[in-house]
């Protein structure tokens, strides 16, 4: 789960990272209001969770309080990448000197956490990655042993961190790897840390990805989740505990575990269809749970066929059978589905299901094929 | 044989009394997998399923009293990295971890934690292993395979019973399937596995199921290319997952850094392995 730039720095900030004077307004008013307490000089910063904000025009230097309630009215009115802007972010304007990059985050193949840190800040640390691999500095951290500064002093060598700083760097970078422990982040990254003209190092832009896994342990973290980054019909889905991810096909799928559901898509992708979504109805779901997710599935217009495909191991057929065949009483459904249920109880599923107009499978290369053709006949 | 687990593994439930636990003992007790205690803290000195298994409180007591030295963990997601250090502090040589949701940072820790012991973890998220006709650890169900000599490693549980059953009906049986999770973190990952399957005298080729996310299966291509004579077969599910987007697993996402399923495919192609478009073709393409 991301968080915003403004959500981070208030977290940064509890942990002594320095961040500019700054605050949130959802009018434009509110903006030239902060800009005119904060004397004129402001960055106005579209928050949504997307990157390359500033590409897109959603962050703007205002010389003028005027100036900034101009542009707050243009930004708030935006659409990046498909999300409406609702907040900005006022933030005192910086002069900078010099800027950074500094990141805390999970590293699968070594399995650690690792501080990444380059003299290329402001830039996305990929494209240096790639460009300029020598510019980037790498420590892998003990998760045990946590971050030391004899790490630290070694980041701000390569980083070329003039000396006078280095202590301050030190007490930020401590900062930021509590906040990586503390709120169980994936990644916790500022980019740009920049020196301002007073020599003072600040974080500029602020980054917080949190461990879906992890969030039990952080309701109050949890509660921070935009709603607007998320298609409706997910939000609904994680509700019932189903996986739901549209995919824009127009066969939809409902499959019993992550990796089966990706390989069903796959498939019918194979043989000349496409998905409409990707859904997982987890280990053991009961009737209940296969009804709502055969309405959301249905809450798609853009569905003209859809595949069930169930391997029974926890997951009982003859409850999945009892939640289609609900599902089935309580809307009409003219839309052909195709079922394929193997494993436990597949014989009661079956039976449940004989009476009614579904389309069966033995096979799952069967059961695709069938979505795939009635699909098409749909559409035509 | 067997790779890992035989008929002799004495296994260890910890978390048996709890819902899960208690209906995958009772599964596992079917397959007649050789289950000499429970683990379940301030419930010792009771018996589950009908007298069956004696449960303890700590699981030093119970390797103290039944010599397990296997254990399964059925434990929540807040209390599994506790359950992982507890069965390596008393000395379990094999930890299997069924549990979904384990916190990555808590993982990390586990992982370092055991380069200091001799004990492997298998998981967690996973379904667990199965040695067919031998015994039966985690949630694979038992009756949609058979003894044979087909090794399965996967990421994925369901889509490993999908190629185990497609494995049956074309009567190929398995020695070991083993599911190592779909977690970014996990106990054992696909070398160490090939590795022992390389040097099982029971197994002759090995079925190898990925999908998109990390380079494992990458590196694992690496290691098949040099050290490995018995042929393998793959499948890498994800061939139409968007990137960005977690698709169920915890592991499961493209990132900046690739993780593609095309990529993963077009390097075990070129590492001359045979990778199946779906997962009912896999058993044609076994020699």
């Amino acid at each position: 789960m991301k968080l915003h730039e403004y959500q981070s720095k208030q977290i940064f900030a509890r942990y002594g990272i320095p961040i500019p004077k700054g605050r949130i307004a959802g009018t434009s008013s509110e903006v030239k209001q902060i800009a005119e307490e904060f004397g004129g000089s402001v960055v106005v910063k579209s928050q949504v969770l997307v990157g390359g904000r500033g590409k897109a025009g959603g962050i703007r230097l205002a010389k003028t309080a005027d100036a900034a309630q101009e542009i707050a009215t243009t930004i708030l009115g935006m659409e990046i990448k498909g999300l409406p802007v609702r907040k900005v972010l006022v933030d005192e304007a910086v002069s900078i000197t010099k800027e950074f990059y500094i990141g805390i985050v999970n590293d699968r193949a070594h399995q650690t956490p690792v501080l990444i840190g380059s003299g290329a800040g402001g830039m996305e640390i990929e494209e240096v990655a790639q460009k300029n691999p020598e510019k980037i500095v790498r420590i892998d951290i003990d998760p045990l042993l946590g971050l030391r500064d004899y790490q630290l002093r070694d980041a701000a060598i390569g980083m070329d961190l003039p000396r006078p700083l280095w202590k301050n760097f030190i007490e930020i970078i401590q900062g930021l790897w509590r906040v990586y422990v503390d709120c169980d982040a994936t990644l916790a990254e500022i980019n740009p840390l920049v020196i301002s003209a007073e020599n003072h190092l600040v974080a500029l832009d602020a980054k917080i990805i949190l461990d879906d896994n992890a969030l039990f342990r952080h309701p109050d973290l949890g509660d921070l989740r935009d709603m607007d980054a998320e298609e409706p019909s997910e939000i609904e889905a994680r509700k019932f505990g189903l996986t739901y991810i549209k995919m824009g096909g127009n066969i939809g799928c409902m499959v019993n575990g992550a990796g089966l559901a990706m390989a069903t898509m796959d498939i019918l992708s194979l043989f000349g269809g496409k998905a409409a979504n990707f859904l997982d109805i987890g280990g053991g779901a009961n009737a209940e749970k296969v009804t709502a997710a055969l309405k959301i599935i249905l809450s798609d217009p853009k569905v003209t066929s859809i595949l069930i495909n169930i391997f029974g191991g926890i997951t009982r057929c003859d409850e999945v059978a009892k939640g289609i065949l609900a599902a089935a009483n309580e809307m009409k459904i003219n839309i052909p589905i195709v079922v394929r249920l193997v494993g436990t109880n597949q014989e009661e599923g079956k039976r449940l299901l004989e009476a009614s107009n579904f389309t069966s499978a033995e096979t799952l290369a069967q059961a695709a094929q069938l979505a795939v053709d009635l699909a098409r006949e749909k559409q035509l | 044989m067997s790779i890992l687990a035989h008929q002799n593994t004495k296994l260890l439930v910890q978390g048996i009394t709890g819902k899960e636990g208690l209906f995958h003992t009772q599964q596992m007790l079917q397959y007649k997998t050789n289950i000499v205690a429970g683990v379940s803290p301030s419930k010792g000195g009771e018996w589950v399923l009908e007298g069956k298994v004696p449960v303890f409180d700590s699981v030093k007591s119970a390797v103290e009293m039944t010599g397990a030295d296997a254990s399964v963990i059925f434990v929540p997601a807040r209390h599994c990295a506790d359950a992982i250090y507890e069965a390596a502090d008393s000395g379990i040589p094999l930890v299997i971890c069924i549990t979904e949701g384990v916190p990555v940072q808590d993982m990390m820790r586990v992982k370092r934690f055991l380069e200091q012991k001799k004990t492997r973890v298998i998981g967690p998220n996973c379904p667990g292993i199965l040695s067919p006709g031998q015994t039966k650890i985690g949630i694979i169900p038992g009756n949609i395979t058979f003894p044979g000599n087909v090794g399965v490693i996967s990421k994925s549980g369901t889509l490993t019973y999908e190629v185990l059953y497609a494995l049956k009906l074309a009567n190929r049986g398995v020695s070991t399937c083993i599911g190592i999770g779909g977690d970014p973190i996990k106990g054992t990952g696909y070398i160490d596995l090939l590795e022992m399957f390389e040097a099982d005298a029971k197994t002759d080729q090995i079925v190898l199921i990925g999908e998109i996310g990390g380079n494992e299966e990458e590196a694992a291509a690496e290691y098949i290319s040099r050290y490995m004579t018995k042929p393998v077969v793959a499948f890498i599910a994800g061939v139409t997952a968007p990137p960005g987007k977690r698709m169920g697993h915890a592991g499961a996402i493209i990132d900046g850094r690739g993780g593609t399923a095309l990529e993963k495919i077009e390097t075990l192609e070129a590492s001359g392995i045979r990778v199946a478009q779906h997962p009912e073709q896999i058993p044609s393409l076994l020699a």
